[in-house]
């Protein structure tokens, strides 16, 4: 199986793909359109700024190729916000995938949302064989509000989206890479997804 | 609900551990990657790895060791010691280091703290100080306690989080070693006065510090070194017990 990950820059990929490396599979950094096209599944990790993020992409094209892509593409923190069409974070228009805002979490709590917090899903492969109300890894200051494409949420100030899923674009603001065991059970179950 | 994290901090000299530990079943006491592998299976929340080697081989050797680090273990940790640039920052976040830990050098030049949050997130920048109260006020000291200077803690805390940090880690030397509790009064004062989640470190001794500093003290997270690596506290133990007492954290 090929896996791209893609490349614009984005913070701590290691993690990730020692990750893919103990499911036995070689995630493959990469800007190039042609092998990103051809993956079998696409990895779309983030960290740091939306409008940062969003500039790297359209030095590389990667923002008209991403929402052209076919196979199954898993957003990464950053990355699942940025399957969105706005962030509140500089003001910047994401991929457009998936219609919504992407918002910052109010001074009530603390920012960033660091640490484990527990997840309710809804019954999706991607969290197949994932307990309910498991533990994931998250560290944000920005949120996805709960939308049509919501599969999973969590609650920080407010209920909001951990999980998104559109045709074969799904996203996860915790870090699979970083959640222990059941981390890696996600990124396992994106890796058996057919579209 | 966000739940309250349980943190060792490892420290490490020469790419090794030093300070006893006494963990049954381990080939190798001194090797990190073993350990960090033996406190994920236990549950730890995240591992702190702080460097206090002085050697000029120590930005390689701490490269290496975060990248085995990485490649071993599924949880997040924290790389720091001597660090004091965005080029120190960038490697150790290459390998596979989720966040870092800046101390003197944020205070010798708060730039850095900017420069490094422009640059990579505040999510991984984690800004370390070591303060003690003398004639009843908190004073920030540098290289490792050893050296007062005039910042008193809760400005500097302030300034760091505007500035872009995304965590403190704030050790009172006042009870690190101490094994009598955390600095609550301070700790509560710091989460009421800076938005941004703040580590309890030094003084643990029991189970009971570690419900008064998540509970009196309003901490998001506390670090342990010695009390965790003797034995003295199992990670699953405290645990359980802490959420018997109603306090958020993950089994």
């Amino acid at each position: 199986m090929k896996i791209a990950i893609i490349d614009y820059g984005a913070g701590n990929i290691r993690s990730l793909q020692f990750a893919l490396e103990r499911l036995g599979v070689v995630g493959e950094l990469t800007s190039d359109p042609e092998l990103i096209t051809k993956a079998d599944k696409v990895i779309f990790p983030g960290q740091g700024a939306a409008k940062s993020a969003m500039l790297k992409l359209k030095a590389h094209g990667l923002d008209l190729l991403i929402p052209q892509l076919k196979q199954p593409v898993l957003g990464i923190c950053l990355g699942m916000q940025l399957l969105c069409d706005y962030s509140e974070e500089g003001g910047v228009k994401g991929l457009g995938i998936i219609e919504g805002k992407v918002r910052r979490f109010s001074d009530r709590v603390k920012v960033p949302q660091m640490g484990w917090n527990k997840i309710s899903k809804t019954q999706t492969a991607l969290f197949q064989s994932i307990n309910e109300d498991e533990f994931m890894y998250l560290v944000h200051s920005y949120f996805v509000p709960i939308l049509p494409e919501t599969i999973a949420i969590s609650t920080y100030d407010t209920p909001y989206s951990v999980a998104l899923n559109k045709d074969n674009f799904y996203g996860v603001q915790f870090h699979p890479e970083k959640s222990s065991k059941p981390g890696q059970k996600l990124l396992q179950n994106f890796l058996n997804l057919t579209v | 609900m966000l739940t309250k994290r349980i943190i060792p901090c490892l420290d490490i000299k020469d790419g090794r551990t030093v300070k006893g530990i006494n963990f049954v079943n381990l080939r190798d006491a001194g090797d990190p990657v073993e350990l960090a592998r033996q406190y994920a299976d236990q549950n730890a929340d995240e591992l702190v790895f702080l460097d206090i080697s002085a050697t000029e081989q120590k930005r390689k050797t701490l490269a290496d060791l975060v990248l085995k680090v990485a490649a071993a273990i599924d949880i997040p940790f924290t790389v720091g010691g001597g660090i004091s640039s965005v080029d120190d920052v960038a490697i150790l976040l290459q390998n596979g280091a989720d966040k870092v830990s800046i101390n003197s050098a944020a205070v010798k030049n708060p730039e850095l703290i900017n420069e490094c949050a422009a640059q990579f997130g505040s999510q991984c920048i984690v800004i370390a100080i070591d303060a003690k109260k003398i004639n009843n006020q908190w004073k920030v000291h540098l290289v490792g306690g050893k050296v007062p200077t005039e910042l008193d803690l809760f400005d500097w805390a302030k300034e760091v989080a505007q500035r872009g940090a995304g965590e403190i880690l704030f050790t009172s030397m006042d009870h690190d070693g101490t094994k009598g509790g955390f600095a609550n009064a301070a700790l509560a004062r710091l989460s009421d006065e800076v938005n941004i989640p703040i580590i309890a470190s030094g003084g643990a001794g029991d189970i009971n510090h570690f419900v008064d500093t998540f509970t009196l003290g309003k901490a998001d997270a506390a670090l342990a070194a010695s009390i965790f690596h003797f034995g003295e506290i199992l990670i699953p133990e405290l645990k359980q017990k802490l959420k018997q007492q109603d306090i958020a954290i993950r089994i």
